[in-house]
């Protein structure tokens, strides 16, 4: 609860120093400004400061962001070469064969013999993504599912390797970073506009840019999905686990709870979060750089989490702190894009200070709070 | 040459150490014995700097001395040689004889003597009889190996009394005859030894005088031709039992159907040889051993959290397949495991999200959960096990030992349990809580469910036990029927000594 009140003194207080420092942003426009990037920043910050609560860290969301909204902007632009869907096709196989590799040692197949098997529908499935997928046009709302069902694959392979390989999570998504940043490289060598046909320009104004009551529908979005989140974390049994996986992994255990499925679903939640804030990036900026869309995003969104109260060794936070804290993230931009004296250069320390001095300021009541 | 005079020593909860005495001379090696938890560990601590005593003095030749560090001991010549060995396991042999003792050449350079280091650790290897390159890194050796390197490190800093605490734990038959020559040869040098050690048979061969703790006091002390192992039990375990152990439910449950049966069992971390047990509905089984006899991982292996090699479950007649705690709480098999702090709780909880947590699918509906139902069921379970919390929004952190281990239990008391599986349910719980535990205990029994506990405490093993399963290295050492339990039938049985308790009837 003091952290909750502490991150809304928080906002408070930045959202007052930009409002009464500078005029212009007082402005209804830039409040709609303001509105846009806190849907668009609160969506990947959801998804992380769930799966921080759960005792995970995901580093790979802002490359993934990055993959989706351009992988995203090829759909939407025309036929697919047969090299752009490599990894699609790839994502398929494997689904194909974890799910014959967890299926057939139900019907009696010794693990090893399941293992080889279950690569042959693996392989199939990509020769048969390959063969028919190059050329197909797929209408925006297709698109979009299919660019939500790849990121969530992306969450399920690190859950995978997390929960039945022990690796971890810190390491495997670091790797993600890495390789998402890449594979966007290599599907576009250069940016990607948002194509202008009818049928985007309206998907853009219904999940984006149409205002309701002044407020843009992105962040409606993010408040729907925050809604969505609190009733699962708060009020779900999955986030009563989550919280005991997160504060005691194997108390958890021993009380039954499943708790590898269940950290693979909070992987799978903050990739498709991830996934979804790709799509609205391209959407919202109607352009996507391969080398740039979403970089750093990942730190921007941990750091939103943080401040938010999650703890990052798990079981602590709140979904209405987690949006609070994403909502401090573009106030301190703007202070600094608009203070002339600061200067958008100095941003980054101006947002790593604030985490600083915010941690230090929780450390400090935590410990005051102890000694009475 | 080391003395100990009157030692005491309070952690919060217990006091571990009440005025024990011991002294040890020069070329002499002292056993010392004790339950689990009769303060042996405390007092080699003492000894050894790592703790200080709240009372009582030590003396080092006839010179009192205060050790606040184990670097204090340590440079006058007070080694102590831990059961968890402390090696670094990525150095090598000689990096770890010489950790913190390097030598070094050319002054504040602080290069490394390293061919030095090496030849002398050879020569110290030599000693201990270990076949093994210096420059080996530690963690490709074997256990065994490791404990002689850890000696060997202890000769390396000129031990004047060197501690052994459990040292023949990891060594096989022939390591463990090689230990005991070093030790001939130490205490031909005129090093003293203090020898802790559960094994009996050993500290017949190599003790010169034993000494036995019980409950943080001296119990007695046995001279060279006094020591048998006979003798060694009575003082480790003689003494009256208090009343207060509950007992409404018959002993003799003949009549009651057998609800779980082991059948050749064998796990994953197991011994080669198969258990094979059954408990019936109404019976409370004492599981009796040595610290490491295998009890709790056999109590972890029917919970589904160590995989089952071969052997079958039963329960209530009916095979059961159990692959994880899910499985086993689904089928009516619960635990309430050792650790209540690390496994049994989620100390930053409230209470009622604790007792909640294996519950919730009786406290929710389409996934939701009702805190409306979860807490009228927490209420009913604390007013039941009478747990003392000011109010069921407390983390459970915050609790008395015997409140937490009564929320432990609570949680699978919502549940229709028919195996339950209570592992040292009354460690570190206070008296009162104590008594109400066993009152359930009986309780749960007289309703039909079969208990099986785990208990190192020999008092309560042989006041609540209708039966008695002894452990020993993981096998089944034997079983004593309420008729032929005694202390010293159980720690015969748990020492290793053979099978026939007869001696010990009537």
């Amino acid at each position: 609860m003091t952290r909750l009140l502490g991150v809304l003194l928080m906002v408070l207080i930045v959202y007052t120093v930009l409002m009464g420092s500078f005029a212009p942003a007082r402005s209804l426009n830039n409040h709609q400004t303001l509105a846009e990037r806190l849907g668009y920043y609160g969506i990947p910050t959801l998804g992380v400061g769930v799966l921080i609560v759960s005792g995970g860290i995901d580093l790979s969301i802002g490359s993934l962001l990055g993959l989706i909204a351009v992988y995203f902007g090829l759909l939407l632009s025309g036929p697919l070469s047969s090299r752009q869907t490599i990894p699609l096709a790839v994502c398929l196989g494997l689904d194909g064969t974890l799910l014959c590799y967890a299926l057939l040692p139900a019907v009696a197949v010794p693990p090893r013999i399941a293992l080889l098997l279950s690569l042959l529908p693996g392989a199939g499935l990509i020769w048969v993504c390959q063969t028919y997928l190059p050329g197909l046009h797929s209408p925006p709302w297709l698109a979009m599912l299919l660019m939500l069902g790849f990121a969530s694959q992306i969450g399920l392979f690190h859950g995978l390797l997390i929960t039945r390989l022990h690796l971890q999570p810190f390491l495997v998504t670091l790797c993600g970073l890495f390789m998402y940043r890449g594979l966007a490289r290599w599907l576009s060598p250069g940016a990607l506009a948002l194509p202008s046909d009818e049928q985007v320009v309206a998907l853009r104004a219904f999940l984006v840019s149409d205002r309701m009551l002044g407020f843009p529908h992105i962040l409606l979005l993010m408040v729907l999905v925050a809604l969505v989140l609190a009733v699962v974390l708060h009020g779900s049994i999955y986030g009563r686990y989550w919280f005991a996986i997160g504060n005691n992994e194997q108390a958890a255990r021993y009380a039954g709870i499943a708790t590898q499925r269940q950290k693979i679903a909070a992987y799978m939640i903050c990739s498709t979060l991830a996934g979804l804030g790709g799509l609205l990036f391209l959407l919202m900026y109607r352009n996507a750089t391969p080398s740039s869309a979403g970089s750093l995003l990942e730190l921007y969104a941990i750091t939103g989490a943080v401040l938010g109260g999650c703890n990052l060794r798990g079981g602590e936070g709140t979904i209405p702190g987690i949006v609070l804290g994403a909502a401090v993230l573009p106030l301190l931009q703007q202070i600094c894009t608009y203070n002339s004296a600061i200067g958008s250069d100095l941003e980054y320390t101006v947002v790593g200070g604030a985490l600083l001095l915010a941690t230090i300021a929780n450390e400090l009541v935590t410990r005051w709070s102890k000694r009475r | 040459m080391l003395q100990a005079r009157g030692i005491r020593k309070a952690f919060p909860g217990v006091q571990a150490l009440d005025g024990v005495s011991l002294s040890v001379s020069a070329g002499e090696v002292l056993a010392v014995l004790g339950e689990n938890g009769a303060g042996k560990s405390t007092l080699m601590k003492i000894l050894a700097g790592i703790h200080t005593p709240d009372a009582g003095e030590i003396l080092l030749d006839d010179e009192r001395v205060h050790f606040s560090s184990v670097a204090e001991a340590m440079a006058r010549g007070i080694l102590l040689i831990h059961q968890e060995l402390n090696l670094a396991e990525n150095l090598s042999v000689t990096a770890n004889l010489f950790l913190g003792n390097e030598e070094i050449r050319g002054g504040v350079l602080g290069w490394l003597n390293r061919r030095g280091m090496n030849d002398r650790a050879r020569q110290l290897l030599d000693r201990v009889g270990l076949e093994v390159a210096p420059n080996r890194l530690v963690g490709d050796l074997p256990l065994g190996q490791r404990q002689m390197v850890e000696i060997a490190r202890a000769l390396s800093r000129k031990a004047r009394v060197l501690i052994m605490d459990e040292p023949t734990s990891s060594l096989t038959q022939r390591e463990t005859e090689r230990l005991f020559e070093v030790i001939a040869e130490l205490k031909r040098s005129g090093v003293a030894v203090v020898y802790i050690s559960h094994r009996l048979m050993e500290v017949q061969t190599v003790a010169d005088r034993v000494v036995v703790l019980r409950d943080g006091r001296n119990s007695g002390e046995l001279a060279r031709e006094e020591i048998t192992h006979r003798r060694m039990v009575e003082l480790m375990v003689g003494r009256d039992l208090k009343q207060f152990f509950r007992r409404a439910h018959a002993t003799d449950q003949a009549e009651h159907p057998v609800r779980l049966e082991i059948h050749d069992l064998c796990y994953q971390g197991g011994p080669q040889t198969p258990v094979s047990f059954s408990v019936r509905g109404g019976e409370i089984v004492g599981m009796a051993g040595l610290v490491g006899a295998g009890r709790t991982e056999l109590a972890e292996a029917l919970f589904g959290l160590r995989p089952l090699l071969r052997g079958e479950v039963r329960l209530d007649r009916r095979l059961v397949s159990i692959r994880s705690p899910g499985d086993a709480i689904a089928a009516g098999l619960l635990l309430a495991p050792e650790d209540r702090r690390q496994y049994g709780l989620v100390l930053e909880e409230s209470v009622q999200h604790n007792l909640g947590l294996p519950n919730l699918d009786q406290n929710s509906r389409l996934g939701l959960v009702s805190p409306r139902r979860e807490n009228a069921m927490a209420r009913r379970l604390c007013e039941r096990l009478r747990v003392r919390t000011p109010r069921l929004s407390q983390p459970v952190g915050l609790l008395s030992g015997g409140n937490q281990q009564k929320v432990v239990l609570g949680k699978w008391l919502a549940r229709q349990p028919r195996v339950l599986i209570l592992d040292e349910p009354t460690r570190g719980v206070d008296v009162g809580a104590k008594s109400e535990i066993y009152a359930l205990m009986d309780e749960l029994a007289a309703a039909g469910i079969a208990i099986v506990m785990i208990s190192s405490d020999l008092e309560e093993v042989l006041g609540m036990s209708d039966r008695v399963l002894v452990l020993h290295e993981g096998r089944l050492a034997g079983e004593l029927p309420r008729a032929a339990l005694s202390e010293q039938a159980i720690m015969h049985l748990a020492t290793g000594g053979n099978i026939s308790y007869g001696e010990y009837l009537g």
